[in-house]
Order: structure tokens, then sequence, then C-alpha cells
């Protein structure tokens, strides 16, 4: 027997955008079962994971908080999948953006500007492109997988980010622990509101949601990173610049990223510390993707994401569901979706029951 | 004017009753940890500390705990649905929950904070560490003893004042016993990660070591030294089952008394603040039952034990030089509380330099 998969002719839209929602309609699903199996009451424990945190004032501004980087990092990981450019590093420039615009912070310590956050922001999205300029160099020049440079320069920002932290930008006067002074007022992201800790970078996530939408949607450029990705070769009939589209979509991805890790850093955090990041930039592969590799979509998955850890830090407090249990939904989510988008481009087709096996490579 | 005292007394039964009732409410605890339950090492040490809570208070308390809470922004936010939900103490025990820890314990001037191993206190936050370094003392002078080659291979995770304070105890123990003793340190840049520890624990017997000692969290440089045939030290909690032959003993973290005295002192309404650094003499640093070795050394081992815990004796008392061999602390005086908390210099005899001194 064998079970082979066979493009259909043409998707269904309808279905394409169904998709997330019906593998989130599985995943609680499965969630249900997985919590009764825990001797919970499923439908009790799906309440306190994905409804009472939509409940009240504060958890829901965190929910923003938590998914301010996910969008932001998401938007430009979405353009640069939409060209066939694998970004897999936007860890790497979340933090490289954030070590950049610490460093600006930390320089004019004890200072007061309005200049100074601009000048953050602006430090902070250049390191995550310089961060992003070495993949897209590799790939442009020697056709290096952007794959694997990007994802090795991860583990590179994290020691670097270690260096300085215990190093040169170490609080002289925190007892030689490793972490930065806390920034000073002109350093820290205005927040939005009183007493809750949503700051200015949810303003920059959808303001970049909604460029990256008129991007794509409305301009030259966008039909170009479409059709890069699409159909490379019809691109370059077009005369478009495969190399353009690669620095391009790196670089963009990499601002973005490094962006959201300054965001980070001169918000909820306040301070350079040895970790930045609980894995924003692998998190926002699976934002990209949820959201349909859609701008606008990927503020919902963004937000659904978000759901998913803050959901389990309440459970944690209120069920005693152990932590593991947010990694095994954003599992059993991406699962389900990359199930879902398969079978509603394909169809499965069981073939050769009792026949002749196939020669090896034929697929 | 009847009516008026009616409602006064009214009003005054509620409060009596609220308070009363109040009194009789059980304490919520909850606890915030940075690695789970299952660590078997730092956290799971906490955690026993939770149900030994649970244990000496019964019916008055509740507990519960958040467990692989990252250290940043996610901090804040579960430290502070615990507040906001509720919880009448909490404890945070790492390091880097502090500076979320003083935030939180700002906005919630009510809810009762304990953060280990920080330094910065509030009127409704205390601190609280142990005193490691006086069991580091008691294994360095163990290894002193057993180390034929007097080579020792230290698995280092981050050189923060307390891991150096370690290593320098460990060092002065073992310089105590045979004074060439020689240290090699491996920084490993991680509490936990028991594939990096335990090639660490590889190559420093490669080297020669034949004593693997740890300051991390996971079992896996026991269980090299079990394969190699080669002496180790458990580190935080009993860890024999890793390694039946090479764990000459381990420094085990009691949290248990600290908690439950602390509950204790918030249920009485006897609870402030303080900085509450508990060394063998409080029962927060015990050591696990002497293994593996002549009764002699197990011997030397108790009795430094009691010298440490009665005071007669200091890991850090002069003459104590550092790598240099500048005279640090004079004879007859020992190292002060606050050089010791914000160590970051090696004492005489360390090969290894500091990654991050400059």
């Amino acid at each position: 027997m064998r079970i082979d998969l066979e493009a259909r002719g043409r998707p269904s839209v309808l279905m394409i955008w169904l998709s997330p929602v019906i593998a989130i309609v599985i995943t609680l699903f499965v969630g249900g079962i997985m919590f009764s199996f825990m001797g919970l009451e499923p439908l009790n424990a799906l309440y306190v994971y994905f409804v009472q945190p939509l409940t009240n004032a504060y958890q829901l501004q965190e929910l923003v908080v938590k998914a301010t980087p996910l969008i932001l990092i998401g938007v430009g990981l979405s353009v640069c999948f939409l060209s066939n450019n694998w970004n897999i590093g936007a860890e790497g420039q979340f933090v490289m953006g954030g070590i950049a615009g610490s460093w600006v912070a930390l320089t004019f310590h004890g200072m007061e500007g309005f200049w100074i956050l601009p000048l953050m922001m602006i430090a902070g999205a250049l390191g995550g492109l310089l961060w992003a300029l070495l993949p897209a160099f590799f790939k442009a020049r020697f056709n290096a997988n952007e794959i694997l440079t990007s994802l090795m320069l991860t583990y590179v920002a994290l020691q670097i980010l270690d260096y300085l932290v215990r190093g040169p930008l170490r609080d002289p006067d925190g007892f030689n622990f490793p972490e930065s002074k806390l920034f000073s007022p002109s350093a820290t992201m205005p927040l939005l509101t009183d007493g809750g800790r949503m700051h200015l970078g949810a303003v920059f996530a959808v303001i970049s949601a909604i460029a990256i939408a008129i991007l794509l949607w409305r301009t030259i450029k966008g039909f170009e990173v479409k059709v890069s990705g699409e159909a490379p070769r019809a691109a370059r009939f077009a005369g478009f610049s495969e190399k353009g589209m690669v620095y391009f979509s790196l670089l963009l991805s990499g601002a973005l990223a490094g962006l959201a890790g300054i965001s980070e850093v001169a918000g909820p955090i306040g301070q350079l510390l040895p970790v930045i990041s609980p894995g924003y930039g692998f998190t926002a592969i699976i934002v990209a993707f949820l959201g349909r590799l859609n701008p606008i979509g990927v503020i919902f998955a963004g937000l659904l994401l978000a759901l998913t850890y803050i959901g389990g830090e309440n459970a944690q407090i209120l069920l005693q569901v152990p932590g593991d249990a947010t990694g095994v939904f954003q599992g059993i989510l991406l699962f389900f979706i990359l199930a879902c988008d398969t079978l509603i481009k394909y169809r499965v087709k069981i073939t050769g029951f009792g026949g002749k096996p196939v020669a090896e490579g034929e697929s | 004017m009847t009516r008026y005292v009616k409602y006064i007394a009214a009003a005054f039964l509620a409060i009596m009753l609220g308070a009363a009732t109040a009194a009789e409410d059980p304490t919520r605890v909850a606890f915030v940890y940075v690695g789970p339950i299952s660590d078997h090492g730092w956290t799971y040490q906490h955690d026993q500390g939770r149900l030994a809570v649970e244990a000496a208070l019964g019916d008055d308390v509740v507990t519960t705990f958040v467990e692989n809470v990252s250290e940043g922004p996610d901090a804040e936010r579960v430290i502070r649905q615990l507040a906001a939900t509720g919880q009448d103490v909490i404890f945070t025990t790492s390091f880097g929950f502090m500076n979320p820890t003083v935030k939180v314990s700002e906005q919630f001037p009510d809810v009762t904070f304990g953060h280990a191993t920080g330094y910065k206190r509030t009127d409704n936050l205390t601190t609280f560490s142990s005193r490691f370094y006086e069991g580091r003392y008691v294994l360095g002078q163990i290894a002193g003893r057993m180390s034929e080659s007097g080579i020792v291979g230290y698995v280092a995770s981050f050189p923060i004042p307390e891991v150096v304070r370690g290593i320098n105890a460990f060092m002065l123990g073992m310089q105590s016993i045979n004074p060439d003793a020689q240290i090699k340190v491996v920084w490993v840049s991680s509490w936990f990660d028991p594939g990096k520890e335990g090639d660490a624990a590889k190559a420093m017997i490669d080297q020669g070591a034949d004593v693997i000692t740890q300051h991390t969290d996971s079992p896996a440089p026991l269980r090299v030294a079990e394969e190699r045939g080669v002496y180790a030290f458990g580190q935080a909690s009993d860890m024999i089952a890793y390694a039946p032959n090479a764990q000459l003993t381990a420094i085990i973290d009691d949290w248990s008394g600290y908690y439950v005295s602390q509950i204790e002192a918030v249920r009485a309404g006897t609870w402030e603040s303080s900085d509450i650094w508990g060394g063998f003499n409080t029962g927060m640093v015990a050591m696990a039952p002497y293994t593996n070795m002549p009764d002699d050394v197990a011997a030397m081992a108790q009795a430094t034990v009691d010298k440490i815990s009665s005071g007669e004796l200091h890991p850090f008392q002069g003459p104590l030089y550092n790598q240099e061999g500048e005279l640090v602390v004079a004879e007859g005086e020992t190292l002060d509380d606050g050089t010791l908390a914000g160590m970051n210099w090696y004492v005489k005899g360390i090969e290894d330099t500091l990654p991050s001194s400059n």
C-alpha cells in the first residue's frame, strides 16, 4: 500500500483562510482531551486557559505586551517567507537590535532629551538590519543557505549579548551581577495606559503591519515580493533582481526584528539582561504562518500565540497545570495548521494495494 | 440617636467578624520557579520547601507555584498575576526575578514578598540566601584528602559573586589540606545544561582531574564521574542515586525551615523585611551522608561542619591573599558579608581568570 499526496488543481481560497480556524478548533478539542486525562474538567480548564485572560483589563494589556514583539517580527518574516527567503535567525536580529539600542541608552545614561528614545529605536532597527545583512550577503554572493547562516548567527548574537552584559555594559553598582543599569526615564518606552505595561511598541506593531500590508498589496515592490516567491522564473523574465530581493526581504525583516528587540528591552524589561527573549524570534515563525503570511493576519496570530503563553501561566496558577502545557499547545497548533494546509492543497490518494513497490526516488 | 448607635454597633460587629474570618482564612502562598520542579537541583529543593510549608501548616495554608518562568518581562507578569489573584505571600526563587519582584512589591503593599539571592529590599520584600560557601569549604577539604593528582575539576555556571565565592571557598578548604592543590574551572554559561556540564567534566578528567565538583544543577557531571571512576560532589540536593560509587557527599539547600518560619511570622503579624543569609547553623545548608570515603575523612568533614556552625571557623579568615598575592584579610580577621556578597576576585592559587573581569 502506498499513500500519495496529489496536488489539487486549485485550492479553495475560502479553505486557505479557514485552515487556521479549523486547526484552532481541533487544537482546542485535543487540548480538552489532554486536560481530561490530567484529571481536570476539560471545559473549565479550556476556559481558564483561553477565555479568562480576556476577561480582565490588565491581562488584556499583557496580551498586547506579549504579542507586540511577535507581531513586529512576524510581519517582517511574512515578507521574507513570501519572497522565498527563509530567515530563521530573527531571534539573533532581535537580540542585536536590543544590544544596539541599549548601547545608545547606556551611552546617554542619566541625560534627558526627547531625542534619546528615537535614536535608540533607529539604532535597534539598524542593529537587526546589520545582523540580517550577513546571511543576505552570504546568500547573494556565495549562494550560502540562509536558513543555516541566519540560524547560526542567532547563537553568535546570544554570546555577544552574554559577553556585553557580563563585561562592558555591566552595571558598575550591581555587585558584579550580569545586568546593565536600569534605563533612565528618557530611554524607556512611554506607556499607553496608567498602571499597565502596554507601551509604544504596540503602536509600532500595528503601524508596521499596516505599512507592510500596503507594500504587499498596493505597490510594485509588493508584487515583486510575491512573484519572486511564487514564480522565480517569471520574476527573472520580468527583470526583477533576485539578489536585490534577497537583500530587501532579509534586511526588512532584520530591521523589524531589531526594532522589536529594542522595544522589548526599553519597554517591559527596562535594562539589558543576559536573556532578553524567551524565543520570540522562533515563535514568530509560527505567528507568520498562522497569519497566512498576511500582515493583518499576523496581528491576530500574534495575539493568539500570546494567549497561549498567558493562558498557560494562568492555568499553572489556578489549576496546577504543568508549564509544559504551553509548549504542547503551541506544538499541537502548528501541527494541525500544517496538516490542514497540506490537506487543502493536496488530496490523499491511497494506491497500489498489493501492487509492486514503486521504485525509490519516484514520488 | 439609638438608631445611630445601632449602626455603629453593627458596623463595628461587621468589622470584628470580618477580621475574625480573615484570621481563619488560610494564608495563600505562591512560589515562582526559574526551572522545572523536576530538575533534581535548585528548583526541586525550593519545591521541597513548599511541600514542607504545606506539611507544617496544613489547612492554614494553600500553596501554588509557577515553574519555568523566564527571567525578564514574563516574570513581572507572573508575579503580578499572583499578587492580583489574592496570594498573601509570594516567593521568587531566582536572582533574575529581582527587579520584577521589586516593581510588583511596590504595587501591592499588602502582599508579602520574598526573593532568593538578590540584594534589593522594600518594606514588604525580604531577601534570603544561604551560605553555600560554608559547604564548599568542606567539599574542598574532602577533595584535598581524596584527590591523588591534586587536581580538581570545577564545572561552573556564571561568574557572579555567588559562584566565585564558592570556587574560592572550595580552594581555601582544599589548600588547608594540600597547599599545592589545583583547580581547573570550565564555565558552561548555563545553570542547567546536562550536555555541556557532562562534556566539561570529561574534558577536565582527561586533563588529570580526579575529583569533580560543580556549581550547575544537573546530575550530568556526577554520571560522568561515575562512568570514569573518579569522585564527585552532588549539587543542591542529594544526588547519590546518579553516582552511587562516585558521590562523596553533596551540599543540600534546605529551605523548609526558612519558608515555614516566614509563613508563621506572616500569620502571627510579626513578619518584617530583612536579609537572611543562613548557613550550617540555621540548617539552610546541610551535607548529604558522607559516602565512598574512609571514616577519618568523614570525621574530619563533620568536625569542620561543626566548627563552622559554632563560629569557631570561618572559611574566609585571614591571612587571605588574592590571586596577585596581595593580603586581603589580615590574620585574625574574617571577610565581611558586604565583600562576600560582591566577590569578584579569586584567592591565591587559582589559575583561572574570571571571564568578566575588566
